[in-house]
């Protein structure tokens, strides 16, 4: 068959395809496209055949370019959003954490090792501190935590607003430590055990040296509750980048390139979760920690309860099969 | 699943990424090199400078909780500005729609939320140890341009398809070629008819004394004989 011949038989089959595609990619009224597939597949056709028979380079482009649209409309990834941010707040989330509790155990022990190993030390040899933070910085998380000065955080009885910058400045500036300990695992998971230690000793030292020189019940009591979210979720980060980075030293029966891919596509889902711990770490860092009015007993006992229900909830929710759905 | 067919076949010349679909279609895909989407890049961190100034010099009105949403507002457009143009604009942001680019998933579909977020925050890699100095490395080794954020993400940049426009041929009498043609020289022939328009006489000339002698036509008459060779082929207007 002439090209030509070809073209008049097919024109109008192609112009009806290319409108229904115009339709789909603005998302219009997707009514009238139910024989999509089918004109799909025809359009599919209509390129072999072009192709087999030495068409000029023009229809063969042009169909080209038809199929590709037609592709990314028929095989795009559609997602029921709300579903799924349910199922996988409510069961997904808990149970990739256990599913990796390899990746979950080195990382909170290389955070929390850090953090207690650190705390001890400075606690033990007060002098230490000076060496592993600037003495200025000190002197500023000296005046923070001052009990005689009786303020919490920043400063003294905030207003609501200043509530407000609070939360901004912990979401900014916890889930950009969260993403750096993540992302630099792809430095075959070097980059995040150098995070989680590093992080680990900061906080490890400022909680031993505060607890040293008295400031101690100031400080717990403001942190018990948030530490609870945050410092799960900076562990679970690094568990994510550690999980990248072993897929690049042991990849398995894969190459490296589609290791890396399966790990990373798992491993986003825990930073999503991390994320969500980040955000709640922030609204009860910003709204209740840094409350004055509350006996540091009742912080102790909401902040235990806290911990204890972000362990049941890692640990216990999605076990059985029926609860999410 | 789609399989990216490339490796398995020859390499081609040309950078051109073949993505097999269920029905068997081959789908060229053209990835961006580095150059292209440097710029690209660099038009969305002056827009996004552009938006933190606009918005930091409105919110200093309103004091403290303007200090707030402001920082909210810097980590929301650090973070999120790529992905949700990525995903919610068909693989583009401003800057890579300016440079007529688009990100991909691997298979060719548009790409979705984790692999944009993948990519995205993987960026913080690509820019160690000093401006985008890892991405560019891996960009320049990579047969499909693909910085480390991609390869991880399973993502590729491509240029977006252009419209393309109805080339007039040449006026010719159709005449049946002296010596049969495979299907590759038919289309040749084709192509060397659609695509005179662009070329200067001189060099459409040249390109036709080169096959004067194998097609057996003669050489002072070959670019209207090669016209008329493509005309016959396409069949009669209509």
């Amino acid at each position: 068959m002439k090209q030509s011949l070809f073209e008049t038989r097919h024109k109008a089959e192609w112009e009806r395809f290319a409108v229904a595609l115009e339709r789909l990619e603005h998302g219009k009224d997707t009514s009238q496209v139910a024989g999509f597939p089918k004109a799909y597949r025809r359009i599919c056709q209509h390129l072999a055949l072009a192709q087999e028979r030495g068409y000029s380079s023009f229809l063969i482009d042009s169909l080209q370019q038809q199929v590709l649209r037609g592709h990314q409309q028929l095989y795009r990834h559609r997602s029921r959003l709300g579903a799924q941010v349910l199922g996988f707040i409510l069961a997904d989330f808990p149970r990739l954490v256990r599913e990796e509790w390899r990746f979950v155990a080195v990382a909170s022990l290389l955070f929390f090792g850090s953090v207690i190993g650190f705390g001890l030390l400075v606690y033990l040899f007060p002098e230490l501190i000076y060496n592993l933070i600037p003495a200025d910085q000190v002197r500023e998380m000296q005046g923070m935590y001052d009990p005689v000065a009786g303020h919490l955080g920043r400063s003294a009885e905030r207003a609501a607003s200043e509530d407000w910058v609070m939360f901004g400045y912990y979401v900014m500036h916890n889930i950009g430590i969260a993403f750096q300990t993540f992302a630099s695992g792809l430095l075959i998971g070097v980059g995040s055990a150098f995070f989680l230690l590093y992080n680990g000793m900061i906080i490890g030292a400022v909680a031993g040296h505060l607890s040293e020189i008295g400031f101690g019940q100031t400080f717990w009591s403001f942190v018990i509750g948030h530490g609870a979210f945050e410092l799960t979720a900076i562990a679970l980060a690094g568990a994510a980048g550690l999980k990248l980075g072993w897929a690049l030293i042991a990849p398995g029966r894969q190459t490296h390139g589609e290791a890396l891919r399966l790990a990373a596509r798992k491993s986003v889902l825990l930073v999503c979760g991390v994320m969500l711990f980040l955000l709640i770490a922030a609204f009860v860092e910003a709204y209740w920690s840094s409350k004055t009015s509350v006996t540091p007993l009742t912080k102790y006992a909401v902040g235990t309860a806290l911990w204890l229900a972000v362990a049941v909830y890692l640990l216990f929710a999605g076990r059985t099969r029926h609860a999410p759905e | 699943m789609l399989e990216p067919t490339a490796p398995r076949r020859k390499a081609p010349l040309d950078t051109r990424h073949q993505v097999e679909t269920p029905e068997g279609i081959d789908l060229p895909l053209r990835p961006a090199g580095l150059m292209v989407r440097a710029v690209a890049f660099a038009i969305d961190l002056g827009i996004r400078g552009l938006i933190l100034g606009v918005l930091f010099i409105a919110l200093a009105f309103l004091g403290k909780l303007g200090m707030g949403l402001g920082s909210l507002l810097l980590f929301a457009i650090s973070w999120w500005y790529m992905v949700l143009f990525e995903v919610l604009r068909q693989g583009r942001s401003p800057g890579k729609q300016y440079m007529g680019l688009r990100v991909v998933h691997d298979d060719g579909t548009p790409i979705g939320w984790s692999a944009s977020l993948l990519r995205n925050l993987l960026r913080f890699v690509d820019l160690l140890p000093f401006g985008y100095f890892l991405g560019a490395l891996s960009c320049l080794h990579h047969p499909t341009f693909k910085r480390l954020g991609d390869i991880a993400a399973g993502t590729l940049v491509v240029y977006s398809e252009r419209t393309l426009s109805r080339p007039q041929l040449p006026d010719a009498e159709p005449r049946r070629c002296p010596v049969p043609l495979t299907l590759n020289e038919q289309r040749a022939v084709l192509g060397f008819a659609e695509r005179q328009a662009e070329l200067s006489p001189a060099r459409v000339n040249e390109l036709a004394v080169l096959l004067a002698q194998p097609l057996h036509i003669a050489a002072p008459k070959a670019v209207s004989e090669l016209n008329g060779i493509a005309r016959g082929l396409l069949g009669p207007a209509t």
